[in-house]
């Protein structure tokens, strides 16, 4: 246990404390998050409300644990959905080569021109902000990336003896693909999608703030912070929190990825 | 000259294949846009007129290649909300958003050049370690956050500099004052990866037989640094400095709507509001185009600065 990176010790602890605090908030939050009360507004923190009020007088505490659960349930779905979706074509132009390679890594490279960010606000303006919209557009995002990553990674091990002595004794490509590449290749995607984990968390947040992301009344921390800027001289520490859980999950899904990478590759120079 | 005539031929039709997706999702808006724009009361003839009028009665293709013809001839349409052509929308708001785009791309590459070396420079000290760690909280941060904090810090508290809009051109000096702290949020996470890049690229270059040759000849190790690693460490830095421009293209939109600066990020967030199909359109396209075109012209520097991937890629 000694031997493991610092990174992923660090790493690890951060996104635990967040991802803690979302499961908790499934079953139990100190307030209810949609509960407005004006008259509560602006309290500081006290037994009742640990971290305060904000200006409807909503919990703060409760407000960024549900703020939690949905960064990190869109997260979770949409590099679920990306990284299925781009690992399986990246597998499949891997195992075919030829012009099916060709063909997907083009559309991939093409998709690469488009940044993520543009991306998802174009896709929250054509079809509305929502939610789902939300995870698609970042779902979308990340296929190309791990296309481009489980294909590279593919064709090295079809290159390999015993992926060539499993084709010489007439295993299809399918079967293939199941039992030597796939986990061949699985520890360079769960790299990946810790890493782009941490960028969906971004571009959520950067939505939430613009107004095209998670709706009211779900909290979220890119709406709380937009919403607090309109306070800044009334109550500048509702700015504080929410930007702090942001950085604490990026911080820590990046520190986590490096750490697994290191542990996967100890070649690489120790990453910080 | 084939080598070239082929990149330009892919850039063309990168630059198609966006203009193809803009329209393909932007029209398949649920809602009839006539509607948006007439408003509930609005009778069903007033509405088949104004479609008509905007030519949405048209086949897809039709109205796609009349889009297309347009802009290539700069008429990007005409603003729903507005009611002005999108062209001029776009140049009335194009300078700020210039300025703001290469003010914090100069200064981010200067920036991530000077951390990357000196945290090579000092590898493994504590020079090095404070520079990472700074950096690795630099990517972790949003820029939207990171610029609320500076608005709180030298708006609110210092009363020194503006917490957002913008005066216009007439005064120069309080333009720029207007641009200093949404320059600092952009630079400040855009250059955080290109020092770690510069730092690793630097690193790798340091350990080769000329560099070590020319410390034995005894250069001065900022001879050898700015003459001899950083000229060759400059490859991978050129690649990330191309992804990092992109990011900064699109920061500026979200910085733009922090900071209340009347730009392109702001117009499109405005059109997107306003649900004005045209605007938002023709922005996509020219945000996306900027990227792909810059990112074609670091291609371009990548092969200027290093020969020999002329003939590996061709």
């Amino acid at each position: 246990m000694r031997n493991l990176p610092v990174s992923l010790w660090i790493g690890g602890a951060l996104v635990g404390v967040i991802a803690l605090a979302a499961l908790v908030s499934l079953v139990w939050t100190p307030q209810d998050f949609a509960t407005v009360a004006v008259s509560e507004r602006f309290q500081p923190p006290s037994a009742r409300y640990w971290l305060g009020t904000d200006q409807l007088g909503r919990d703060v505490l409760t407000q960024l644990m549900v703020g939690a659960r949905n960064s990190l349930t869109i997260a979770l779905v949409a590099v679920g959905l990306g990284g299925a979706l781009g690992t399986a074509l990246g597998l499949l132009a891997g195992a075919k080569g030829g012009w099916t390679e060709e063909i997907v890594l083009r559309l991939a490279d093409f998709s690469f021109a488009f940044p993520a960010l543009l991306f998802a606000i174009m896709l929250a303006a054509a079809f509305g902000p929502s939610f789902a919209n939300a995870v698609v557009a970042i779902a979308f995002i990340n296929i190309p990336v791990f296309v481009r990553v489980s294909c590279a990674s593919a064709r090295q091990v079809w290159q390999r003896d015993y992926v060539l002595a499993a084709r010489a004794s007439a295993r299809g490509g399918l079967a293939i693909t199941r039992d030597h590449v796939l986990p061949n290749i699985a520890a360079i995607v769960i790299v990946q999608a810790t890493i782009d984990f941490a960028g969906a968390i971004l571009i959520e947040a950067a939505l939430s703030y613009l107004g095209l992301g998670v709706q009211p009344p779900e909290p979220s921390w890119g709406r709380m912070l937009s919403e607090a800027q309109t306070l800044l001289f009334l109550a500048p520490q509702l700015t504080v929190l929410p930007g702090l859980c942001i950085v604490a999950t990026v911080l820590g899904f990046n520190l986590l990825g490096d750490g697994l990478r290191d542990l996967a590759d100890p070649r690489r120079e120790k990453a910080r | 000259m084939p080598f070239l005539l082929r990149r330009l031929a892919g850039l063309v039709a990168t630059l198609t294949g966006i203009s193809l997706v803009v329209f393909a999702v932007m029209n398949v808006l649920p809602g009839d846009p006539a509607l948006t724009i007439l408003g509930l009361d609005s009778t069903e003839d007033a509405r088949a007129a104004l479609s008509a009028q905007l030519g949405l009665d048209q086949p897809v293709w039709a109205r796609y290649l009349d889009w297309l013809g347009g802009i290539l001839q700069s008429d990007f349409g005409t603003s729903y909300a507005y009611r002005v052509p999108v062209t001029e929308l776009i140049l009335e708001r194009l300078p700020l958003t210039l300025t703001l785009g290469l003010l914090a791309s100069i200064l981010t590459i200067a920036l991530a050049t000077a951390l990357g070396v000196f945290a090579a420079a000092r590898h493994g000290k504590a020079g090095d370690w404070v520079t990472m760690i700074l950096s690795q909280l630099g990517i972790a941060i949003p820029a939207f956050w990171l610029s609320i904090l500076l608005v709180l810090l030298f708006a609110v508290t210092l009363r020194v500099l503006p917490s957002g809009g913008f005066p216009g051109w007439a005064e120069p000096l309080e333009a720029l004052k207007s641009l200093v702290l949404p320059v600092t949020a952009l630079v400040l996470v855009q250059a955080s990866v290109l020092a770690r890049v510069t730092r690793a690229s630097v690193l790798e270059v340091a350990k080769l037989d000329y560099a070590r040759t020319a410390r034995a000849l005894g250069l001065s190790p900022r001879r050898v640094m700015w003459g001899h690693v950083l000229p060759n460490a400059l490859v991978p830095m050129v690649t990330v400095a191309g992804m990092q421009l992109a990011g900064l293209i699109t920061g500026t939109i979200v910085i733009e709507n922090v900071f209340f600066l009347p730009g392109l990020g702001r117009l499109m967030f405005q059109a997107i509001n306003n649900r004005d199909l045209y605007t938002v359109q023709a922005l996509v396209l020219l945000f996306a185009s900027i990227v792909v075109i810059v990112n074609f012209l670091v291609d371009m520097i990548y092969l200027l600065i290093d020969p020999r991937l002329r003939e590996g890629r061709s």
